[in-house]
């Protein structure tokens, strides 16, 4: 079997639905199992009392939002090089749910945030480039959706998404640098070295999870694009009685 | 290459000297920006002192964006940009001077203006110097970048506002090491670090931004 035919979206389609199942499958095992972990197992904070049961989805979800930046300037850089359709129709598809990502971590860190340090939004370098990295997403899905031309939008993207990427280091760095010099909001998010190990195996789980369902949704999302994009293609309209 | 870099730049020039308004409008941009911060946080000097070093980045950066769509777009839609790619020259170096002459006449002018603002800002003279000098290492970083997605969005509906959601985000280091460095003279604190970052800034946007304008545009124009 030549495992490159992948690459062309009349193979891929039938294969992703095969995969979201099983992902979705993953995501929901490891979501209830990490969930238990989370509400059942884990001790109360001895600071920071129930509140910092959130960290079972906050933390995930921030690392999903990087990573997916990451995967997505990845598959857009692969479509622009090599001129492949598919890998940029998986950067379209990953882009709403790295955003969504973004947004939950903010959220949840807002409700964090209110019992623990008094206040809804601090200043602090992690939440000022998380937002900053929101406002990229926005920015490569309003790109994407204003250019008609999808073979147009998916290069234009790419060159955003690639510019994004030489940036965020930047960005974040000169948040941390900004937030250190205004000495404003001196809150860390370090908190004590040992965390009870019951607690990091719910996280982990959870970050899991969120792995499996990132990956689920794109894939779902992807077949919808190929779907919409080749829509007069000969192959699509046959296998739709098969698949 | 060297003569082609200076046919456009003379170009590019003479349009904007025959086109005056242009350039005075983006100059009275700023003017008014700055002056209608005072009016609503009010008119306590040491207030004003606190934040002018910032209103008046945010200004010279609201006024780059406001003038970015002007770098390619009519080259774009009277057909000379396409001409500009067909001429066989390295498109980048066509590009640098395009954006030096649009710095030239936007960014330049906001940079020498800057010091009357400081000026209705209590800020004092060193300050005023210091921040010329930030403004002058920094504006030609936002006309590089700016100019990224000025070139992404030729032709595409909506542009000027999307040009904006495309490149705030990544104006946010210049913004922050450029206002940082006169509040942190203002304070006492050295100033090197934000000296090297903006320079470094420079060099990178200098080296890697006209690559990307030029692909750009490419792809705008296929």
């Amino acid at each position: 079997m030549n495992f490159w035919q992948y690459s062309s979206p009349q193979y891929f389609y039938p294969l992703a639905k095969k995969m979201a199942i099983i992902f979705f499958v993953l995501a929901c095992i490891l979501t209830v199992w990490g969930l238990y972990i989370g509400f059942f197992v884990a001790p109360t904070d001895f600071q920071q009392g129930e509140s910092y049961r959130i960290i079972f989805i906050h933390v995930p979800a921030a690392w999903m939002s990087m990573i997916i930046y990451l995967v997505m300037s990845f598959w857009a850089a692969i479509g622009l090089i090599m001129n492949t359709r598919l890998s940029s129709m998986l950067a379209q598809a990953l882009a709403p749910t790295g955003a969504l990502m973004t947004f939950i971590a903010l959220w949840t860190g807002a409700f964090w945030g209110r019992p623990t340090w008094g206040a809804w939004w601090v200043w602090d370098a992690r939440l000022t480039s998380e937002l900053i990295l929101l406002f990229l997403y926005i920015g490569y899905m309003a790109l994407r959706a204003s250019i008609e031309d999808p073979r147009r939008a998916d290069r234009a993207s790419a060159i955003l998404a690639l510019v994004g990427v030489v940036n965020v280091p930047i960005i974040y760095f000169s948040v941390k640098w900004w937030n250190t010099l205004h000495q404003g909001a001196s809150v860390s998010f370090t908190k004590s070295p040992s965390m009870a190990t019951s607690m990091l195996t719910g996280m982990l789980v959870m970050a899991l999870a969120f792995w499996m369902y990132s990956i689920a949704v794109s894939l779902v999302r992807v077949r919808r694009i190929i779907r919409d994009r080749e829509a007069n293609a000969g192959w699509l309209n046959e296998s739709r009685g098969a698949s | 290459m060297f003569s082609a870099f200076l046919s456009v730049l003379r170009k590019e020039l003479l349009l904007a000297f025959r086109q005056k308004t242009d350039v005075v409008t983006v100059l009275f941009f700023f003017l008014i920006v700055s002056s209608l911060f005072p009016l609503a946080v009010g008119p306590e000097l040491s207030t004003l002192k606190i934040i002018g070093p910032g209103v008046i980045w945010v200004g010279a950066l609201l006024c780059s964006l406001l003038a970015l769509h002007r770098v390619f777009e009519s080259d774009f839609s009277d057909g000379s940009l396409e001409h500009l790619v067909l001429s066989g020259e390295p498109l980048s170096i066509l590009v640098i001077a395009k954006i030096a002459a649009h710095w030239l006449v936007t960014g330049l002018p906001v940079v020498i203006v800057a010091p009357l603002i400081g000026l209705q800002f209590g800020l004092p003279s060193t300050s005023l110097i210091l921040l010329v000098g930030t403004l002058l290492l920094g504006t030609p970083v936002l006309s590089l970048i700016g100019s990224i997605g000025a070139a992404l969005t030729l032709g595409v509906r909506g542009g000027a506002a999307l040009t904006s959601i495309l490149i705030l985000p990544f104006y946010v280091p210049v913004l922050i090491f450029g206002a940082g460095a006169v509040v942190a003279d203002l304070q006492g604190l050295s100033i090197d670090g934000h000296i090297s970052v903006l320079l470094a800034s420079l060099c990178i946007s200098v080296a890697l931004a006209p690559l990307a304008i030029a692909s750009a545009i490419k792809i705008a124009l296929e």
